[in-house]
C-alpha cells in the first residue's frame, strides 16, 4: 500500500475534527436527527403500550430498533455531504491511508448516533417507567458496543451504497441481514438487565466478538470500496 | 460441451424421477411423523446443495479480492493450506469429536475445501471467478428459497408451528437475507467495480453466519424453544434415500450453474460488443 | 399428506419458475445477438 506515509491517527483526529465541527455549525441534520428520535419514541409509545411488567420484556426490542432507525437516517447521511462536494476524489488521491478516513467517518457516526441515544433514553424511561432491576451500569457497555457494531458497518455499507442507484434503501438492505446477531445481543443483554431474570454476560462477549470480527474486516476492506468507482 | 449437456440433462432427469421415487414409495414411513417426513429427502439436500454454493461464492469472492495483490494471495493460499492440514490432524487428535462428526469426514471436507480453492484459482480467470460468483449466489438463492419453504410445510404438521427460532432455520434464514442483499447490489449498483463491493458483501456475509449460529445457540440455552428435525441417528435405508436425492440435485443444480454461467458469460461478451459499438459508431449518425 | 404434496410441489414450482427466467433472458439475449450481427 503506497499510502502508509501519512500518520494515520493524524489524519483520523483531523477528519473527525473536521467532521464534528461542520455538524456543529450547520446543526442541520442534528436537528433533524433529534426531532426524528422523539418522533420514533412518542410513535413507539402509541404504538406498544406499555404497563410497567410487560414494558420491561419489550423495552429492549423497542429501544434499539428506535436506535436502528436513528442511525440508519443518521449514516445516510454521511457520505452525503462528501459527495456534494468531491470530496471522495481528493482523498482517493492524498496520501491519506484510507483507514483513516474510515475511522474518522465512522467514529464521528458513532459520536452523532451516541449523542442521539442520549437524548432519547430519558424519553424512553419516562413513557415506559422503566428501572433496571439487573445491573443498570451493565448498560453502558452494551450501548457502546452494540452503536458500534451498527456504526461500523453502517458506515462500511454506506460508502458501498454511494455507488447504486437507490442509494437510501440499499443501506438498510445490507446493512440489516449482517447486523442480525448483533442486534439480538443487544436487544437480549438489554432486556436481561432490565427485567434482572438473565445474565448479559454471554451477550456482551458476543457483541464484543462481533465488533471486533467486523471492526478488523471493514479496515482491511475499505481501500477496497473507496477506491471502487 | 454441446453435446455433454443433453446427455448429462437426461442423466439427471433419471436420476431425480428414481430418487422422487425412492423418496415417495420405497424409503420406509418413519414411524412417530409418517408420511409428512418424506419432506426431509427434499429439505436437507437442498440445504446442503444451497449451502455448497453460497460456499463456493465465498470462495470465489475471497479469490476474486485476494488475486490482484500478490502479497495477500500467497498469505491466502498457505491459509487453505494450513486449513486443510489442520482439519486432516484434528480430525485425528480430537476426541471425543461434536456429534455427527466422523474423522474422516472431518478431515475429507478440510482437503475438499482446498482442492475447491485451488481448482477454483487454476480454472477460472479473474472475470470469471467473478461470473460463478454472481451464478452459485443465484442458484444458492432458489435452493435456499426451496429450503425455507420445504421448512415450515414440514413444521406445520409435525410440530403444529409453522416457524421456530432454531438455529438452523434461523441461520439459513439470515443466510438467505444475507444473499438476496447481495442480488440487490448486484442488480443496482451503478459501479464500474460493482465485483469488487459484491465480493466484500459476500466476505461479511461469511463472517456473519458463524455469529449468527452462535448468537442463536445462546438464546435457545437461556429460552429453550421447540426443536425441528431432530438430530440423532438416522436409519440406514433413510440415509441412502437421502444420499440418493443428494446427488440427483448436486447434478441439477450442477447443470442449473452451467446454464446460468454460460448465459452470464454470453452476456458479457454482448455488453461489451454493445458498448465498442457505441464507442465506434460515426458521431454524424448520433 | 397434503403438506407432503406441497412441499414436493413448491419445491419443483421454484425451480421451474428459476428456469423459466433464465430461458427469457436466453431468448432476450439471441434477440440482442440478431440485432448486432445485423450492424
Amino acid at each position: 500500500m503506497s499510502k502508509s506515509s501519512a500518520v494515520p491517527s493524524g489524519v483520523t483526529a483531523a477528519t473527525l475534527a473536521k467532521d464534528l465541527r461542520l455538524e456543529w455549525r450547520s446543526k442541520d441534520a442534528l436537528n433533524s436527527m433529534l426531532f426524528f428520535s422523539l418522533l420514533v419514541v412518542v410513535v413507539f409509545s402509541f404504538s406498544f403500550d406499555p404497563n410497567a411488567e410487560e414494558s420491561r420484556q419489550i423495552a429492549g426490542g423497542l429501544v434499539w430498533v428506535a436506535f436502528l432507525f436513528a442511525a440508519v437516517v443518521a449514516l445516510n447521511q454521511t457520505w452525503a455531504r462528501e459527495l456534494r462536494n468531491h470530496v471522495l476524489d481528493a482523498y482517493r488521491v492524498s496520501p491519506a491511508p484510507a483507514n483513516s478516513l474510515f475511522m474518522a467517518k465512522a467514529l464521528g457516526n458513532f459520536v452523532f448516533v451516541v449523542v442521539l441515544e442520549v437524548l432519547m433514553t430519558p424519553l424512553f424511561i419516562m413513557f415506559y417507567k422503566l428501572r433496571a432491576l439487573g445491573p443498570a451500569w451493565q448498560l453502558i457497555p452494551v450501548a457502546a458496543l452494540g452503536t458500534w457494531a451498527l456504526v461500523v458497518n453502517g458506515t462500511f455499507f454506506a460508502a458501498i451504497s454511494l455507488r447504486t442507484r437507490s442509494r437510501e434503501i440499499m443501506l438498510p438492505l445490507l446493512l440489516f441481514p449482517v447486523s442480525i446477531p448483533a442486534l439480538l445481543a443487544m436487544v437480549n443483554a438489554t432486556t436481561a438487565i432490565l427485567t434482572g431474570e438473565l445474565s448479559a454476560k454471554f451477550w456482551i462477549v458476543l457483541l464484543t466478538t462481533y465488533d471486533v470480527v467486523f471492526t478488523i474486516a471493514c479496515l482491511l476492506l475499505f481501500e477496497l470500496v473507496l477506491n471502487a468507482e | 460441451m454441446k453435446r455433454v449437456f443433453p446427455i448429462l440433462g437426461l442423466l439427471t432427469a433419471v436420476l431425480l424421477s428414481y430418487a422422487l421415487y425412492e423418496a415417495l414409495v420405497a424409503a420406509p414411513t418413519e414411524q412417530t411423523m409418517g408420511n409428512v417426513q418424506r419432506i426431509f429427502y427434499y429439505h436437507v439436500p437442498s440445504a446442503w446443495t444451497a449451502f455448497l454454493l453460497f460456499f463456493i461464492n465465498f470462495v470465489c469472492s475471497i479469490q476474486y479480492l485476494v488475486r490482484p495483490n500478490p502479497v495477500a494471495d500467497k498469505l491466502t493460499n498457505w491459509t487453505v493450506i494450513a486449513i486443510a492440514i489442520a482439519a486432516c490432524i484434528a480430525a485425528f487428535v480430537i476426541r471425543p469429536l461434536p456429534e455427527g462428526m466422523e474423522p474422516s469426514s472431518v478431515a475429507t471436507t478440510g482437503l475438499a475445501i482446498a482442492g475447491l480453492y485451488f481448482l477454483i484459482k487454476k480454472c477460472f480467470s479473474q472475470t470469471r471467478t467473478d461470473a460463478l460468483a454472481v451464478v452459485t449466489a443465484e442458484v444458492g438463492v432458489v435452493f435456499c428459497t426451496v429450503v425455507l419453504v420445504t421448512g415450515p410445510l414440514w413444521a406445520r404438521p409435525v410440530w403444529g408451528i409453522w416457524w421456530t427460532w432454531d438455529v438452523r432455520l434461523t441461520s439459513t434464514l439470515v443466510l438467505w437475507l444475507i444473499y438476496i442483499s447481495y442480488l440487490m447490489l448486484r442488480r443496482f449498483s451503478t459501479s464500474g467495480q460493482t465485483p469488487v463491493l459484491a465480493a466484500a458483501l459476500a466476505v461479511f456475509g461469511a463472517l456473519d453466519v458463524p455469529l449468527v449460529y452462535f448468537s442463536i445457540w445462546i438464546f435457545r440455552t437461556q429460552h429453550p424453544q421447540p426443536v425441528i428435525g431432530g438430530g440423532g441417528s438416522i436409519d440406514p435405508r433413510m440415509l441412502h434415500v437421502l444420499l440418493i436425492n443428494w446427488l440427483a440435485f448436486l447434478f441439477f443444480a450442477g447443470l442449473v450453474c452451467w446454464s446460468r454461467y454460460r448465459l452470464e458469460i454470453l452476456q458479457r461478451e454482448v455488453e461489451e460488443t454493445q458498448a465498442l459499438e457505441a464507442m465506434l459508431e460515426p458521431r454524424s449518425r448520433r | 399428506m397434503n403438506f407432503l404434496y406441497a412441499a414436493y410441489a413448491a419445491t419443483w414450482i421454484i425451480h421451474i419458475v428459476y428456469l423459466g427466467t433464465l430461458v427469457r433472458r436466453y431468448q432476450r439475449l439471441s434477440r440482442e445477438i440478431d440485432e448486432l450481427k445485423k450492424k
